[in-house]
C-alpha cells in the first residue's frame, strides 16, 4: 500500500487498552510503517493519567492529508484493544458497516470493580461474551492475546501479538511490519517479539481456515447483568451483625479505627457501639482485631422481601 | 529598529524577517513529532538560550525535550515553582538572551504576578511564555482559557494548530517578542501537545546575547515609570493589530460563500476535517484581533461562525466590531473539541445534515478510575490518616487520588500548595470538632507549601502537616526537583533537607516515619495529632515507579486461611481483587502476580496472616 494505490482515502484505527499494556507502542510502530510509505500520519493519545492504571487510547489516522487528529464515533476502520473491557467501553467508535474489531479476551479487573463489601456483592465489571460482541461486528477477532504471549514467556508482548493480528487488516507489506517493529522495540526483545507478532498472524489464518459458522443474525439474549449474583444473594438469608459485650470492651477503639465502613463508634462510656448499623457488611474485622473478644459477628435472619431488607435490620439483638 | 529607546518609538515597518522564518523549512528533514517537541524544537531553532518550567500536564515534555539539546546552547532547568520559572526567564531576557517559560494554564495563575509587570516593561532579548491549557480537563483542577490572560496582559496569544505551526509559531514569537518589546504567549491545549504528527524542521539560527541595558525607565517598575509605561501598551496594541492583518499567521482560505468560519487553534483542524469547502478565516493569534480582515471576510460570506474552543473571546471581539457573528449558541463552552463536537454544532446551525453512523450495541462501560500504583506509598499514608477520624485538606498531586473510593480520606483539594493554608483556616474557624491534617507532596510543597506552613506557625494554630515524600514529581511522570538532589539535566546539586527545613519554619515537633511501617504511621499520625500547635510528619518512602522502578517479592494470600473480611483491600491497591473462592458469602482476595510489588501492606492489614512471600522456586 502506498499513496499512489489509495490516493484520497483516510485510514482510522483505534488502539485501546489499559495504562502499562503498550498502547503507545502499538500505535508507534503503526505511525512509524505509515510515515514510511509516504502517508501523512497523526497519532494522538492523552498523558497524565495512564500511569496510574487508567483508561488510555491512542488515536491513529494515516492518509494523503490528515486534518482532525481524532476519529470520530462511528469511524474507526480498525479498533485494536488490549483488553476486554476496554474494547467494549470504544466498540462505538467502530464503523458499523466495516470495521473490523480485534480484541484481547483477557480481563483486568480494576479495583474499583471489587469495592462492596457486603455479602453476595457483583463484580463490576462487563458481562458481554466475546462470541456475542463478534456475531455483531463486521469483521472481529477476539482471542486471548495475553495467553499467547504468555506462552512465549513473556506475558507483557501481548501488545505485539495484536499488532501482528492488526497486521493482517491493514496492506502493508509483512517485511515492512517485521522491520519496523524490530527498530522500535529494545534490540534484546526483538526475537520474542517478532515471535509474538508471527503468532497473531497465524491465529488469524487458523481462523481463516476453520470454517465459518452461520453467522448470527438475531442478537443473542443479553446475560442479565448480575443475575448470577442475585441468586447467591437470595440465597443468603442471613445478615451478619458484631454484637457487643459492653462489659468487655476497654475502649481501646481499635474497631473504631480499623473498621472499613465506619459504622462503629465509642460512646460516652468509652464502651463501643454500632452506630451505624445499616452500613455494616459483616467483614468480621472487628471480631477478628478484638484483643478482649468483646464482638461477635453473628447470623440473624434477612427478610427476602426487598424492600424490608432496605430497611434493615430487622431484628438487630439487644447489646449485651 | 533602537530597542534601547523607549517603547513608543517602536518601527511599524514590518518588512522584518519574521515572515521567511514561517516558510524556511528544511523539507528533506520530516520528523514525527509531539506538540510539545515541535515547541522545544521552535524555541531551540529561535537561539533560544535559557528556559525554565515547573512540570504540570500537558506541557512537562517540552521542558524536558529542550533539555535534550546542547547545554552550550540552551540552559534548561526546573524551577521551584512557575513564577520563579517566568522570573528565571525574565532575568534572562534583561541580560539580553532569549528566553522561554513553560508552564501549563493553572501554572499562569502562579506566574501571572510577574507576567502582569513584564508587560509594562517589555523585552530586552526575546521573552516567550508556553502556555498548555487543558480543555476537557484530563489531568487539572479547571478548564480556564489562558486567552484571557493575554488579554489582560496585553501581551499576543499565538494559536498553532498543529505540531508543523507549534514548531513554526513558536520560533516566530521570538521575533515578535524582540520587534514589539513585548511578552509573547504561545498557547497549546492538551491535544496538540501530546499529537505526534508530521514535522519539517529548520536549523538554530545564532543569535548573539546582546548584553544588559541599563534602562531604569523601561526597567524599573515604580509607579512613575509604571504610568509612562502603560500608553505604550494601548500603542503596541495597534501595531500587533497592523501586523496581524499582514502577517502569514492570518489565512484566509477562499471556499464556499454561504458560510464562513472564523477559527483558530485546534478548532481549525477539525472544521476542516468536518466542513473542508467553507470559507475559512484562519488566525493566528487571539489578541488582538486584525478587524480589518475580519470585517472584509464578514463582507464575503453570508453568514459568519466563530469555532474556537472553551470561552468566546473572539466571537464577542468580533460582535463589538459590530459584526453579526454566531458561535457559541451552537458549539459548547465547556470541554474539549473533537469532530463530532463540530459536527454536531453545525448540525444545530443547520449547515450540515443529520447523520447517523453508530453501531448500536448498548454496552455498560466498565467503571475504570486511575488509582494509586500498587504498592504506593501514599496508601499507607492515608490509611494512617483515615484512622484519625479528622477533617483532611489535600492537595495536588498522585495523592489527590485518595480522595476516590476505597480510602476517601480527603476533604478538600483546591491548587497547589493550598493544603497547609486551608487548614489553617479550618482551624481559625474554630467549628471542627474532629483533628486538623493538611497532606502535601514534596514537589508541591516546594512549590508553595513553606509560606503557608510559616504563617501556621506564626499563627500559632494546631493542625498536624503529613509530608508525603516520595522524591520525585510523580503525577507528571517522575520529574526531579530541589529534594531529589538531582537537576534537569540529572547533574548532582544540592539536596533539601525537608526536617531542616521544617525546623526553619519554627515548627517543634518533627518525625520522619517510614511509610511502609504501617504500626509506626498509626502510632505517628496519633502522637502528631495530640501535640498541640503545628506537627509534621514526613512519610517517607520513593515512588514506586520514579526514578526507579521498584520490585520486590511477589506476595501471596493463602486461599484456605483468608477469611474475606477484606481488611487489605481498604488500600485501593490495584494488584487486590476477588478470588473465584467465597468465605461465608464474601469474597476471598487473590493478588495479581504481575503487578504485586512487594510492599507488604496487605500483610500488615491481614487479620489471620494470609498474606506472605511467594515460596521461591527452585
Amino acid at each position: 500500500m502506498n499513496k499512489q494505490e489509495k490516493p484520497n482515502s483516510i485510514t482510522n484505527v483505534l488502539i485501546v487498552g489499559v495504562g502499562g499494556q503498550g498502547v503507545i507502542m502499538v500505535s508507534k510502530v503503526l505511525a512509524r510503517l505509515c510515515q514510511r510509505h509516504g502517508f501523512d500520519v497523526k497519532q494522538s493519545e492523552v498523558h497524565g493519567m495512564a500511569k496510574r492504571g487508567g483508561v488510555v487510547f491512542s488515536h491513529v489516522r494515516f492518509g494523503e492529508k490528515i486534518w482532525s487528529p481524532t476519529v470520530s464515533e462511528g469511524n474507526a476502520d480498525v479498533l485494536l484493544a488490549l483488553e476486554w473491557a476496554e474494547a467494549l467501553r470504544w466498540l462505538h467508535y467502530l464503523k458499523p458497516k466495516t470495521g473490523t474489531f480485534i480484541a484481547d479476551t483477557q480481563h483486568i479487573v480494576p479495583p474499583f470493580a471489587c469495592l462492596k463489601r457486603h455479602r453476595g456483592a457483583e463484580q463490576r465489571y462487563a458481562q458481554e461474551t466475546p462470541e456475542e460482541i463478534v456475531s455483531q461486528v463486521a469483521k472481529g477477532y477476539a482471542l486471548d492475546a495475553t495467553g499467547i504471549a504468555t506462552e512465549l514467556g513473556n506475558f507483557r508482548v501481548s501488545n505485539t501479538v495484536l499488532l501482528g493480528t492488526l497486521s493482517t487488516a491493514l496492506a502493508f507489506d509483512e517485511a515492512d511490519w517485521r522491520d519496523t517493529l524490530a527498530e522500535l522495540v529494545p534490540p534484546k526483545t526483538i526475537d520474542t517479539n517478532l515471535e509474538a507478532f508471527q503468532k497473531g498472524r497465524d491465529w488469524v489464518e487458523e481462523v481463516k481456515k476453520t470454517p465459518k459458522k452461520e453467522k448470527n443474525t438475531k442478537k443473542p439474549n443479553k446475560i442479565a447483568p448480575y443475575q448470577q449474583q442475585v441468586k447467591i444473594q437470595n440465597d443468603i438469608q442471613q445478615d451478619l451483625i458484631p454484637v457487643i459485650t459492653a462489659a468487655w470492651c476497654k475502649g481501646c477503639d481499635i474497631c473504631v479505627k480499623m473498621c472499613p465502613e465506619r459504622c462503629l463508634k465509642l460512646n460516652t462510656k468509652e464502651v463501643v457501639e454500632l452506630v451505624e448499623p445499616e452500613r455494616c457488611t459483616g467483614c468480621r474485622i472487628c471480631e477478628w482485631l478484638c484483643p478482649d473478644f468483646a464482638i461477635d459477628v453473628v447470623k440473624v435472619p434477612t427478610p427476602l422481601n426487598e424492600e424490608a431488607s432496605k430497611s434493615k435490620p430487622a431484628s438487630l439483638p439487644e447489646t449485651v | 529598529m533602537d530597542k534601547d529607546s523607549e517603547g513608543s518609538t517602536i518601527d511599524t515597518t514590518l518588512n522584518f524577517e519574521a515572515a521567511d522564518s514561517v516558510t524556511s523549512r528544511r523539507s528533506d528533514d520530516v520528523r514525527p513529532m509531539m506538540g510539545n517537541e515541535a515547541m522545544a524544537r521552535g524555541a531551540w531553532e529561535a537561539g533560544v538560550q535559557v528556559g525554565a518550567a515547573y512540570p504540570g500536564t500537558p506541557s512537562t515534555e517540552i521542558m524536558e525535550f529542550l533539555s535534550a539539546y546542547p547545554e552550550a546552547d540552551v540552559r534548561a532547568q526546573w524551577a521551584t515553582n512557575e513564577k520563579v520559572a517566568l522570573d528565571v526567564a525574565i532575568g534572562a531576557s534583561f541580560a539580553g538572551a532569549r528566553a522561554l517559560s513553560v508552564m501549563k494554564h493553572v501554572g499562569l495563575n502562579v506566574a501571572s504576578d510577574s507576567l502582569m509587570s513584564q508587560t509594562y516593561i517589555g523585552v530586552n532579548g526575546g521573552l516567550v511564555l508556553i502556555v498548555c491549557d487543558d480543555p476537557g480537563i484530563h489531568s487539572s483542577q479547571n478548564e480556564q482559557d489562558t486567552r484571557l490572560y493575554a488579554r489582560l496582559a496585553m501581551v499576543p496569544c499565538l494559536e498553532p494548530s498543529d505540531a508543523q505551526e507549534a514548531l513554526e509559531f513558536t520560533r516566530l514569537a521570538f521575533t515578535i517578542s524582540e520587534e514589539f518589546d513585548t511578552p509573547v504567549l504561545v498557547r497549546s491545549t492538551t491535544r496538540l501537545s501530546h499529537t505526534r504528527s508530521l514535522v519539517e524542521v529548520g536549523e538554530r539560527s545564532d543569535i548573539e546575547p546582546t548584553g544588559f541595558k541599563e534602562n531604569p525607565h523601561k526597567n524599573v517598575m515604580i509607579p512613575s515609570n509604571a504610568r509612562t509605561q502603560h500608553p505604550r501598551l494601548i500603542e503596541r496594541e495597534e501595531k500587533l493589530k497592523t501586523y496581524f492583518e499582514n502577517s502569514e499567521l492570518t489565512k484566509w482560505e477562499k471556499g464556499d460563500k454561504d458560510v464562513g468560519i472564523v477559527t483558530l487553534s485546534t478548532s481549525y483542524v477539525y472544521v476542516k476535517e468536518v466542513l473542508p469547502d467553507a470559507s475559512i478565516l484562519k488566525l493566528g493569534s487571539s489578541w488582538p484581533l486584525p478587524s480589518n480582515i475580519i470585517s472584509e471576510f464578514s463582507r464575503s460570506v453570508k453568514r459568519l461562525i466563530v469555532v474556537e474552543e472553551l470561552e468566546p473571546i473572539v466571537e464577542r471581539e468580533i460582535l463589538s466590531m459590530g459584526i453579526k457573528a454566531e458561535g457559541k449558541a451552537f458549539f459548547p463552552r465547556v470541554g474539549e473539541f473533537s469532530p463530532e463536537v463540530i459536527r454536531d454544532g453545525l448540525e444545530t446551525a443547520g449547515i450540515l445534515q443529520k447523520q447517523k453512523n453508530k453501531l448500536n450495541i448498548d454496552i455498560t462501560p466498565t467503571v475504570r478510575p486511575p488509582v494509586l500504583c500498587a504498592g504506593c506509598p501514599h496508601t499507607s499514608s492515608y490509611m494512617a490518616v483515615k484512622s484519625l477520624d479528622a477533617r483532611v485538606a489535600g492537595d495536588i498531586g498522585c495523592y489527590t487520588l485518595a480522595a476516590v473510593e476505597p480510602l476517601q480520606a480527603i476533604d478538600t483539594c483546591v491548587a497547589m500548595g493550598s493544603s497547609i493554608a486551608v487548614a489553617t483556616g479550618m482551624a481559625k474557624a474554630g467549628t471542627e470538632t474532629k483533628p486538623i491534617i493538611a497532606t502535601i507532596g514534596d514537589s508541591t510543597f516546594l512549590h508553595s507549601g513553606i509560606p503557608p506552613l510559616i504563617d501556621a506557625v506564626y499563627n500559632d494554630v494546631n493542625i498536624t502537616v503529613i509530608l508525603l515524600d516520595n522524591h520525585t514529581t510523580a503525577m507528571t511522570g517522575g520529574q526531579d526537583h530541589a529534594a531529589t538532589g538531582r537537576s534537569l539535566r540529572g547533574d548532582e546539586t544540592h539536596r533539601v533537607d525537608f526536617e531542616q527545613i521544617v525546623n526553619a519554619c519554627g515548627v517543634d515537633w518533627v518525625r520522619i516515619a517510614d511509610s511502609y511501617d504501617l504500626a509506626n504511621m498509626y502510632q505517628t499520625f496519633r502522637e502528631a495529632v495530640e501535640f498541640k500547635g503545628v506537627s509534621v510528619v514526613i512519610s517517607d518512602r520513593p515512588c514506586v515507579l520514579d526514578p526507579v522502578k521498584i520490585r520486590g517479592e511477589t506476595l501471596v494470600v493463602n486461599q484456605s486461611n483468608c477469611v474475606a473480611c477484606q481488611a487489605c483491600m481498604n488500600l485501593g491497591c490495584p494488584s487486590l481483587v476477588w478470588s473465584d473462592e467465597m468465605y461465608d458469602g464474601h469474597h476471598k482476595v487473590k493478588i495479581d502476580a504481575e503487578t504485586c510489588i512487594g510492599c507488604a501492606l496487605c500483610a500488615q492489614l491481614c487479620c489471620t496472616d494470609s498474606i506472605s512471600a511467594l515460596p521461591k522456586s527452585k
